[in-house]
């Protein structure tokens, strides 16, 4: 550096000058703002071209920077979304089944109510019988719980509610039920308008139309679609005036002495969750002189 | 010829600096003030160069800003090139190693700059709470130019030494 100091003017001697150029300039651009504009112009035209391209590059990039920033929000957000809807999905679900479980619960404290007069234990369903060819189930209460044998049980409907079956087996801690759809279950029924007898027949044929039979009825008797059937007073078994169903058709039979049809039973045995067991049972004289 | 390429690189350095601050400086939103890159070279020659380096990089840089940007050509033509000259003189205590010295340098040079920039232009706009602007102005700009001199001194160290070796290999 050295070597080529002699070439050189003063540093000091070159700021002066350039300072004294520098005032001028103020001086003359205070003075008139046109100054220079010439000069303005030619370093404009160089420099901003390079300033767009720069400016190009700088908004690519941070364009790129603010889209992976957003991509990473977003997907935090989709993550969190995500977990948000399926506790919700979970949170409905559980929802759901507690509304079916009042709404059942609901049928079932009306039925409570629409037969007040008897004391009843609830009991839930807790298994079918395995076959296809039975329609029993078992409850979870048993003798234990004061259920005992020929107990009527019944159960709620989604237009209220009615008989289901009777207690034909006691446990300790549970009981069967047949239900009166079963093949093998009569129950004596009457009309409930006009005390006309008759009997409620399961059928296996019909358990799957929710039907049963209704027969040997009475010629005479006067009989018509949605007539209400109730279980008769001279049953041996069932407590008199518990539903069973409605009429929906008649005829009478070729013996021309009797009519039979079917009717719809109340109760919907294909999904009962809870019951209603009576623990009172049918007096009758026999059972007392058995006694 | 030395001398042509010595002036076309300096030329470009400041070219590139004054593109980068006036460009990408500027959308780096989070930086609400940006580093004065223009004052880094200016001091950077003056220091490193000596003061024909500072006076002449200094009046560059300041003419640039001030046909670009400025109302008034030679005002801050002038502080750069002082600027570039005052920094001139410590190059005799230039040590390639320190950096302790450029910074303290460095600091007191920015903060003359924006003190002549605020006497100049707002105080005699009677803009009077110097509070403020030390603050939210000065106090920045001086943090993020330390800051990116810390990053850039060593490079550019390094920059000119190649070149110094590399001219002295020519004139060999």
């Amino acid at each position: 550096m050295k070597n080529r100091s002699h070439v050189r003017i003063p540093a000091k001697i070159i700021l002066i000058l350039l300072t004294v150029v520098c005032l001028v300039c103020v001086v003359m651009s205070i003075a008139n703002p046109s100054f220079g504009s010439g000069a303005r112009n030619t370093a404009a035209s160089v420099i901003v071209p390079m300033q767009r391209g720069l400016n190009t590059v700088g908004s690519f990039f941070t364009t790129k920077a603010k889209d992976r920033q957003k991509l990473r929000e977003l997907q935090k957000e989709n993550k969190e979304l995500t977990e948000q809807l399926n506790s919700l999905n979970e949170e409905i679900s559980s929802l759901i089944q507690e509304r079916d479980e009042l709404t059942r619960y609901r049928q079932l404290l009306d039925l409570d109510g629409s037969y007040a007069d008897y004391t009843k234990i609830a009991a839930c369903v807790i298994s079918g019988d395995p076959s296809n060819w039975n329609d029993v189930f078992v409850i979870d209460k048993g003798s234990d719980d004061g259920i005992a044998v020929d107990m009527n049980v019944i159960g709620a409907g989604e237009n209220g509610g009615g008989l289901v079956g009777i207690v034909y087996y006691v446990g300790k801690n549970y009981a069967k039920v047949r239900s009166i759809v079963n093949d093998d279950s009569n129950v004596s029924a009457m009309i409930a308008g006009n005390s006309e007898k008759c009997i409620v027949d399961g059928d296996l044929k019909l358990i799957n139309d929710n039907q049963l039979n209704l027969i040997q009825l009475d010629q005479a008797a006067e009989v018509k679609e949605g007539d209400m059937i109730v279980t008769s007073n001279i049953s041996n078994k069932f407590l008199p005036n518990l539903l069973i169903g409605y009429v929906t058709d008649i005829e009478t039979d070729a013996n021309q002495l009797t009519q039979s049809g079917h009717i719809r039973p109340v109760v919907d045995f294909k999904h009962l969750n809870e019951v209603l067991v009576i623990t009172q049972l049918k007096y009758t004289g026999n059972e007392e002189e058995e006694k | 010829m030395k001398k042509i390429i010595r002036l076309i690189l300096a030329v470009l350095i400041i070219l590139v600096a004054y593109l980068l601050q006036s460009t990408l400086f500027q959308k780096f939103t989070f930086l609400s003030v940006a580093p004065n890159l223009l004052l880094i070279v200016t001091f950077c020659f003056g220091f490193i160069k000596g003061k024909h380096y500072g006076v002449y990089v200094g009046f560059l840089c300041g003419m640039l800003i001030d046909l670009m940007h400025g109302d008034v050509i030679g005002f801050q033509t002038l502080i750069y090139m002082y600027i570039g000259y005052m920094n001139g003189y410590f190059n005799k205590l230039f040590f390639d190693e320190d950096i302790t010295l450029p910074l303290v340098l460095l600091i007191l040079s920015d903060f003359l700059y924006s003190m002549y920039y605020y006497v100049f232009a707002f105080l005699l706009h009677n803009r009077l709470d110097i509070q403020y602007y030390f603050i939210h102005i000065m106090m920045p700009e001086l943090f993020f130019t330390v800051l990116i001199t810390v990053f850039l001194y060593r490079p550019l160290l390094w920059i000119n030494r190649k070149f110094d070796s590399m001219e002295e290999g020519g004139t060999k």
